[in-house]
């Protein structure tokens, strides 16, 4: 069992709210897509869950207890596979850097270990002695979730982990994670800004705007019968769909998280929201809440959009 | 990294500074074994002599030979020179990591600290602390020392924090690497080149610094003696014979040069990143295709297209195409494929020493390859419009959006100050820029990556472009923003029939705006087919690889997905046949030794593959 939840979690810098009260549980064996545009804070609430940012307030629990300090089971593979690797070490000695003490003693059994991990991850073991300037960027990205793994961790965090690679080479690396999650069992926060990319992926997909989760479910729920306005927002934008856009909000401008709009932080854009409903008072003065709608969306009018919205529908 | 050393000796000026340097510290070494008992000769029959066949340097007031005593300080001198170093080094190296092993809090007041100590004069330090370790040699020692620490702590600090911020810190953190061990072996080895650099002309400043100090008595002390204090002893008869004066001066300046000389040749040899890669040529494929004859609506049309860099390495290698008026036409690739530095070459923007050549580059008519006189100048900055990806580099930062637009009609179309900016805020509102005449006072800062690649499509539409050329446009931007621009863009071409050249490594992008798409792997268009069909035409294994490999909201996710085995073209080392012979399953002997000529069907579906015909049906 391996469940990671985060419990109300809130990170400031400063006066920016990064991450505003996030409750989102990654259940055991399963894969969370995270979605979101920049400055929603998908990274930061990744580089809270694994540590390298505290968070201001909330918990971050393994199975329902706080994470461990010795051991770590969680583990993150970043975006840039060309800065997340030190160049001046060999990729055998960054992936033997993270195998912990206990679990392979000796020169002999670390070098086993290392030969495992690479193995693992597609890699010929005689690419343990290079250094990360004589591989190409999928290779270096293997070479990061090696070493993810090498903690033997129980959950990954994946952040963007395909964005800054050449589309030729995303494929197979996606495939590989997705085999490595299925054969090891482990569970997941993948995020990205892809939804085509998340949909192939996740089992759950969790969608983020603003520091805040405004709906989440299984993928096919949310990706088929978008509850959240924003959701179907971004589901119209993949390029290909021919959507109507409703013509009061069609260039509206994303909101700075320096300054979060009051009352629903989505409405500004809002395509069911005051913008277009002039006598929809409540989006600019309550803040939704997730409780009681489907997948948890927060929506003052989630239950209307199907009725309201019929015509967006993508097919 | 050994390379680079190698590199830092094949220059003459590392070269000589080397053997300078080296016939220095030999002589630290060897010199008092040599000359230590002439130098501590004392000849009373000879006191003060001048040059002779005997003391070639003369000799002091106690008859010692001045020549022999001059070599024997080399070793005090250097030793002292490096000794000071090191202690400055040291010093500045714990207090430059020190913010990253204290923390935040304690770290900020180390920073502090050290900002205020750089704030003082060098000289002014060591004198201050010459004081208080007391006159002689070891109370120099570590006044140089010290005072040299604040600056490399400085260094240090900045060189620091870059490394610190990099991913692979991170990432060693989690995986349980402590606070010391992170410092050893992975900050310290990523920082290390620049601080030796600095270390080693700090060392030839030290040198200098040590000699004044001992000149000034506050140095080494006698019996003793360096360069210093030699220079002292003999600069009181320096008008009787100056060779006393002369010669530890000469040894100084000498060695001093060697140290900085040596320092400077290993900045500039490490500076340099790149080695130039010996390539093969690569040959032009056997059958050259049919110049084929521009339609009269042809916006631009281009034929034998290349882009070369001194190397000589040639990134875009015989691209041919046309775009007709109102038309919008992709190009698709990876990096390193040569699409963005095509569009550069067709705006002209390529710069020295870069170079294009081309068949045909033509553009309304007007050859681009000749002249570049005010008329086509003009030309391209009234009817041809540019988008970067990056929105943020694209505008000056100090000015107005409004006047940055302006500018354009004012040079290109002589408006006057006022009309030029009244059609600045005309224009900003066409590219749906909410409060337009606002934002025309705004800085580009003050707005957003989506406003201000709007504002850069409005810049191109001061003039009437015929065409506008758009790199990675929406790259940058999120998917939702992302359709904006798109939408925008769609309705600028139908709306006053401008052409649209969109550049993108997504197909998906390319195939929402355009007609047609040409496929460009390894700086050659591979294929070239209408947009809205590419699934079924596609007929390169390249673009129906790369059709397969990208997941799209219909991919069946239970499927690995297809992928391309290999990793893209290095357009330094091109095979000498088909570029993606490498990675294609269907490539064979043919494919290896001839690059495929690219040749048109009758539709006018273009394709460069010696296989073409044996792929059939969909790509999965």
């Amino acid at each position: 069992m391996s469940e990671l939840s985060f419990e109300d979690v809130t990170v400031r810098f400063g006066r920016l709210t990064a991450v505003d009260g996030v409750n989102l549980t990654v259940p055991d064996g399963t894969v969370v897509g995270l979605v979101g545009e920049s400055g929603s804070g998908k990274s930061t609430l990744a580089r809270a869950a694994v540590g390298l940012i505290r968070p201001s307030g909330g918990r971050i629990l393994l199975d329902g207890r706080p994470l461990p300090r010795k051991t770590r089971p969680l583990q993150m593979v970043f975006q840039d596979p060309y800065s997340s690797l030190d160049p001046r070490m060999t990729v055998g000695d960054s992936v033997a850097e993270a195998i912990p003490r206990g679990a392979a003693a000796g020169r002999t059994a670390r070098r086993a270990e290392v030969t495992r991990l690479l193995e693992l991850v597609d890699l010929p073991p005689d690419r343990a002695g290079l250094y990360p300037v004589q591989l190409s960027g999928g290779q270096r990205q293997r070479v990061a979730l090696a070493r993810a793994l090498a903690g033997r961790p129980e959950v990954i965090i994946a952040d963007e982990i395909t964005s800054a690679l050449d589309v030729s080479i995303q494929g197979t690396v996606l495939n590989l994670v997705r085999d490595l999650q299925r054969r090891l069992r482990l569970s997941m926060l993948f995020i990205s800004h892809n939804l085509a990319v998340v949909r192939y992926v996740s089992d759950i997909i969790a969608v983020m705007y603003l520091g805040r989760i405004v709906e989440c479910g299984p993928a096919d729920d949310v990706l088929l019968d978008p509850q959240h306005p924003y959701t179907r927002e971004l589901l119209a934008a993949i390029p290909g769909t021919d959507a109507p856009v409703e013509a009061a909000v069609a260039d509206t401008e994303p909101a700075d998280p320096h300054h979060p709009p009051a009352g629903c932080r989505f409405h500004p854009r809002c395509p069911i929201g005051p913008l277009v409903h002039p006598d929809r008072r409540a989006c600019l003065e309550i803040e939704p809440v997730a409780a009681g709608h489907r997948n948890g969306a927060a929506c003052h009018f989630a239950a209307d959009i199907v009725v309201r919205t019929d015509r967006h529908q993508p097919v | 990294m050994r390379s680079r050393w190698g590199s830092v000796l094949r220059t003459p000026v590392g070269v000589s500074a080397a053997a300078l340097l080296a016939a220095v510290l030999l002589l630290a070494v060897l010199a008092p074994l040599v000359w230590s008992a002439e130098a501590d000769a004392i000849d009373t029959g000879s006191i003060l002599r001048g040059s002779s066949a005997e003391h070639w340097m003369g000799t002091d007031n106690l008859g010692r030979d001045i020549f022999a005593r001059v070599m024997v300080a080399t070793r005090l001198s250097v030793v002292l020179a490096l000794v000071a170093t090191s202690i400055g080094v040291l010093a500045g190296l714990v207090l430059g990591t020190a913010p990253l092993v204290l923390g935040a809090r304690a770290g900020r007041i180390v920073t502090a600290a050290v900002n205020i100590a750089v704030a003082f004069p060098g000289l002014l330090l060591a004198l201050f602390f010459a004081v208080i370790f007391g006159v002689g040699a070891t109370g120099a020692l570590l006044a140089i020392g010290f005072a040299i620490a604040p600056g490399f702590a400085r260094l240090t600090q900045t060189l620091v924090a870059r490394v610190a911020g990099l991913d692979f810190v991170a990432a060693a953190r989690l995986a349980g690497v402590g606070r010391a061990r992170l410092i050893v072996r992975h900050i310290l080895p990523n920082i290390g080149e620049p601080l030796m650099v600095n270390a080693t002309i700090a060392a030839g400043n030290t040198l200098l610094a040590f000699a004044g100090l001992s000149f000034l008595g506050l140095g080494v002390q006698p019996p003793a003696y360096d360069w210093g204090r030699l220079l002292g002893d003999g600069l009181g008869g320096i008008y009787i014979h100056p060779a006393a004066a002369l010669a530890p001066g000469v040894a100084v300046v000498v060695a001093g040069l060697a140290f900085n000389l040596f320092g400077e040749a290993m900045a500039k040899g490490i500076g340099r990143q790149t080695a130039a890669v010996p390539v093969r040529r690569w040959r032009r494929p056997a059958a050259t295709p049919v110049q084929r004859v521009p339609g009269p609506d042809a916006v631009l049309a281009v034929e034998g297209l290349r882009v070369s860099f001194p190397g000589p390495v040639t990134p875009v290698r015989g691209v041919g195409f046309t775009v007709r008026r109102g038309e919008a036409v992709g190009i698709v690739g990876e990096s390193g494929s040569g699409k963005t530095l095509t569009a550069l070459a067709i705006a002209r923007l390529i710069e020295e020493p870069g170079e294009v050549s081309a068949d045909r580059l033509e553009f309304l008519g007007k050859d681009l390859r000749t002249g570049s006189g005010p008329a086509l100048r003009r030309l391209l900055g009234t009817s041809l419009a540019m988008v970067f990806q990056d929105p943020t580099t694209s505008f000056n930062p100090t000015r107005r959006m409004g006047r940055q637009l302006a500018e354009v009609a004012e040079v290109h179309q002589g408006l006057g100050r006022r009309p030029a900016l009244a059609r600045a805020v005309d224009r900003l509102r066409a590219v749906r820029i909410p409060a337009a005449e606002r934002r025309a006072r705004q800085f580009p800062h003050e707005f957003s990556g989506g406003m201000r690649q709007r504002a850069m499509i409005g810049m191109g539409l001061m003039g009437t472009p015929a065409l506008i050329v758009a790199d990675e446009p929406t790259t940058a931007l999120d998917v939702t923003v992302q359709k904006q621009v798109l939408r925008l863009l769609e309705r600028i071409r139908a709306d006053d029939s401008v052409a649209i050249l969109l550049i993108s490594h997504d197909i998906a992008v390319v195939r929402e705006v355009c007609d047609r798409v040409l496929v460009m792997y390894a700086g050659r268009i591979v294929e070239e087919l209408p947009a809205a069909d590419m699934h079924r035409l596609a007929r390169h294994p390249y673009t129906r690889a790369l059709l397969a490999a990208v997941p799209d909201m219909t991919t069946d996710r239970d499927r690995p997905l297809a992928a391309i085995p290999g990793r893209p073209a290095d357009p330094t080392r091109l095979p000498v046949g088909c570029a993606f012979a490498p990675r294609c399953p269907l490539a064979d002997e043919q494919c290896v030794r001839e690059d495929p000529p690219l040749v048109a069907d009758v539709l006018g579906h273009r394709v460069a593959c010696w296989h073409a015909d044996l792929v059939v049906g969909e790509p999965r």
